[in-house]
């Protein structure tokens, strides 16, 4: 408990933000709204650590011996997989949501680092197409700009059923962000609140999904991989369900997985963490046979190499970053901090999306702070940081004595507390202990 | 040009269909479809299909351009997404026919059901029977002609889609209501009606569309969410 001074103590039930919360609601009616990820402390991969090599493991030298970092993704069944530099690529995030300068920057960073970027709700712009060398394009139930055209031009399909920030839940882009270009690429009236279902209107169920699926391969001639992305709750059932349902790749969004606008109880209640999501992951596909033949993607608070190598070491092929890579254009810059006074928060706190305000040109449609975000400096800006990911995560690999950050195992890890073991699957440091594997 | 579902497969026709050149008209006729799916999707040329049979889910799926008939019934998601075109169904349709398509005109011959027009975003539909609940959800452009009936919670959440109705509307959804049938909705419908097929009268048919009350969030509104 915080105490001011002594005697002033502050109710661990009834917090200073908890009776904020509570006078925000009595002021206004509604509940929060707001931007990015869940923010509470849950088990994440901070808990967990690796065993560098020493008497019985073998380390590969840095700097001189090899240590791949490449993945290829979508080779169940389509002619075309994707091959990428990094495990590392770029979440989708939506035109609207986000500016086009933002989008451009995206696909010019993930150009550079030889990854992939994705769209989001909204369609395709040609500006993203254009400057990203390997797109995947979302196919989502509110099917806002979706057309048949842009589907051919894609590199990969990404059918979302849901996000880790909300699953179950569909999404609002409040009327502020309309703009003209916005309301015209979703065929709706500018400045309204726009709506997307949390169901996809033509299909219900696995069974009904396969079939979607393969329209899809139809209409693309079965060129291009074709993902499922599900928001981490019971990801071993949906995992299963999704192979079965003839999915190339995969995407499993844990609960720290951002997002553009969605209830502030939304975001923090529902969902698993991503650390928890991959062994139940990794396992359906494992009892399926279908491990790294139908590649796992894993987002939701990726920020470091660490976090990278602990979810390739988890049993992941690649992984997803969405809220990084906003930090990594300039999102929460320090240099915006008097901005971000003006409109109440603060750089580094920054999560009002849903405003349109933003001082980095970043989540907002306005055309003069949108103007502020260069997209070419900004794209170098996240490979310079992708490549930092990239290098992070080879770092460990070597330590642990891996060619490939692929080769990371389960038994490269420990726990530090017993959450996260039991979560992870891994022993807790300094035992053998793996709480519901390993005795009790 | 000429194929037969009990020698060939899906695939086979849809990647002839995809090979089929985009400058000229090509007719084609697909025999002995027994709920096959996916058929005739994504199509991006001016061809003339004929599909004789039943067909499953999906069918004229992104459809763009080309003028396809089915001479059967047809299961869910009909004509879905479809953006340009014309797709004639002489059966009835399931659910779901023509969610989020974009352009073109749908035509169903029988009875639609459930969540016919779905997110539609500016197909034109024209249903000769009745259509089953939650038609039109969430509707944003193009017109839905109903010549029969329509079930529960017609045009639920609607945008700016126009609906017509001839029958009895067994209710409204959130924000649907009666309109007034102004001369150039008359136009309207009598150009669908017209290019459908029908010799309905439009006088006899009701408009809907959306209150616009549910446009922006309003706490006031909750009970409607």
């Amino acid at each position: 408990m915080t105490m001011e001074k002594p005697g002033l103590i502050e109710s661990a039930t009834f917090s200073r933000d908890v009776i904020n919360e509570i006078q925000r609601a009595a002021d206004t009616g509604i509940y929060d709204i707001r931007g990015f990820g869940a923010k509470r402390k849950v088990p994440h991969f901070d808990d967990l650590l690796f065993l560098g090599a020493s008497m019985s493991r073998y380390p590969l030298e840095g700097y001189r011996e090899k240590c791949g970092t490449d993945v290829i993704l979508g080779t169940r069944f389509a002619k075309k997989p994707i091959k990428l530099d990094t495990v590392v690529t770029i979440a989708g995030m939506s035109f609207g949501a986000l500016s086009a300068n933002a989008k451009e920057a995206l696909g010019r960073g993930a150009n550079i680092a030889g990854t992939s970027t994705t769209t989001g709700d909204g369609g395709m712009t040609p500006e993203e197409r254009q400057n990203s060398k390997t797109l995947v394009y979302q196919y989502l139930p509110s099917r806002y700009g979706m057309n048949p055209d842009d589907l051919r031009k894609a590199d990969a399909i990404e059918v979302v059923l849901g996000q880790g920030a909300k699953p179950g839940g569909g999404g609002m882009l409040l009327g502020q962000k309309i703009t003209d270009r916005v309301a015209k690429m979703r065929t709706l009236p500018k400045g309204i609140d726009q709506r997307s279902a949390c169901r996809h209107p033509d299909w219900t169920g696995p069974d009904d999904l396969a079939i979607k699926i393969q329209e899809l391969r139809e209409i693309t001639d079965w060129q291009v991989p074709i993902y499922i992305k599900v928001g981490a709750t019971r990801t071993y059932y949906d995992v299963k369900l999704a192979v079965k349902a003839g999915a190339d790749v995969i995407v499993v969004d844990g609960m720290q997985g951002g997002t553009a606008a969605t209830q502030d109880v939304f975001i923090e209640h529902v969902g698993i963490p991503t650390m928890a999501a991959i062994p139940q992951a990794v396992r359906a596909l494992q009892e399926m046979g279908m491990h790294r033949k139908v590649q796992l993607i894993v987002s939701g608070g990726i920020r470091s190499g660490a976090d990278v190598a602990k979810c390739m070491a988890l049993g992941a092929d690649a992984v997803a970053i969405g809220t990084a890579a906003l930090v990594a254009l300039g999102c929460n810059h320090p240099k915006w901090d008097d901005e971000y006074q003006k409109i109440g928060s603060a750089a580094g706190f920054y999560d009002d999306y849903h405003e349109g305000k933003c001082p980095a040109g970043i989540s907002t449609q306005d055309p003069d702070l949108a103007s502020r975000l260069d997209p070419v400096d900004a794209g170098r800006r996240l490979a310079n940081y992708l490549n930092v990911l990239t290098l992070e995560a080879q770092t460990l690999a070597r330590a642990c004595g891996k060619s490939h950050l692929h080769n990371l195992e389960p038994e490269d890890l420990v726990a530090l507390n017993v959450e996260a073991a039991a979560m992870a699957g891994v022993p807790l440091a300094g035992t053998d202990w793996i709480p519901g594997k390993s005795g009790y | 040009m000429e194929f037969d579902l009990k020698t060939q497969t899906v695939r086979d026709v849809n990647q002839a269909l995809h090979d089929l050149p985009k400058d000229q008209e090509t007719e084609v006729v697909v025999n002995n479809i027994s709920g096959d799916h996916n058929l005739a999707v994504g199509m991006d040329q001016p061809a003339k299909i004929t599909l004789n049979g039943h067909a499953g889910y999906y069918c004229a799926g992104m459809n763009k351009e080309a003028e396809i008939v089915v001479n059967g019934n047809v299961g869910q998601g009909v004509a879905e997404n479809m953006m340009s075109g014309k797709v004639h169904i002489k059966g009835n349709a399931s659910q779901s026919a023509a969610a989020t398509a974009h352009g073109g005109l749908l035509v169903v011959d029988g009875d639609a059901a459930a969540r016919c027009g779905i997110s539609m975003k500016g197909v034109n539909i024209v249903v000769k029977g009745s259509v089953g609940h939650m038609s039109a959800f969430m509707g944003q452009a193009g017109c839905l002609v109903v010549c029969g009936d329509a079930g529960d919670a017609l045009g639920d959440s609607l945008y700016e889609a126009h609906l017509y109705v001839k029958g009895k509307v067994e209710s409204l959804g959130a924000d649907c209501v009666q309109k007034e049938m102004r001369a150039e909705h008359i136009e309207e419908l009598s150009a669908l009606l017209k290019q459908a097929g029908c010799d309905d009268n439009p006088e006899d048919f009701t408009r809907y569309g959306s209150g616009r009350n549910l446009y922006n969030f309003k706490v006031d509104n909750t009970s409607a969410y």
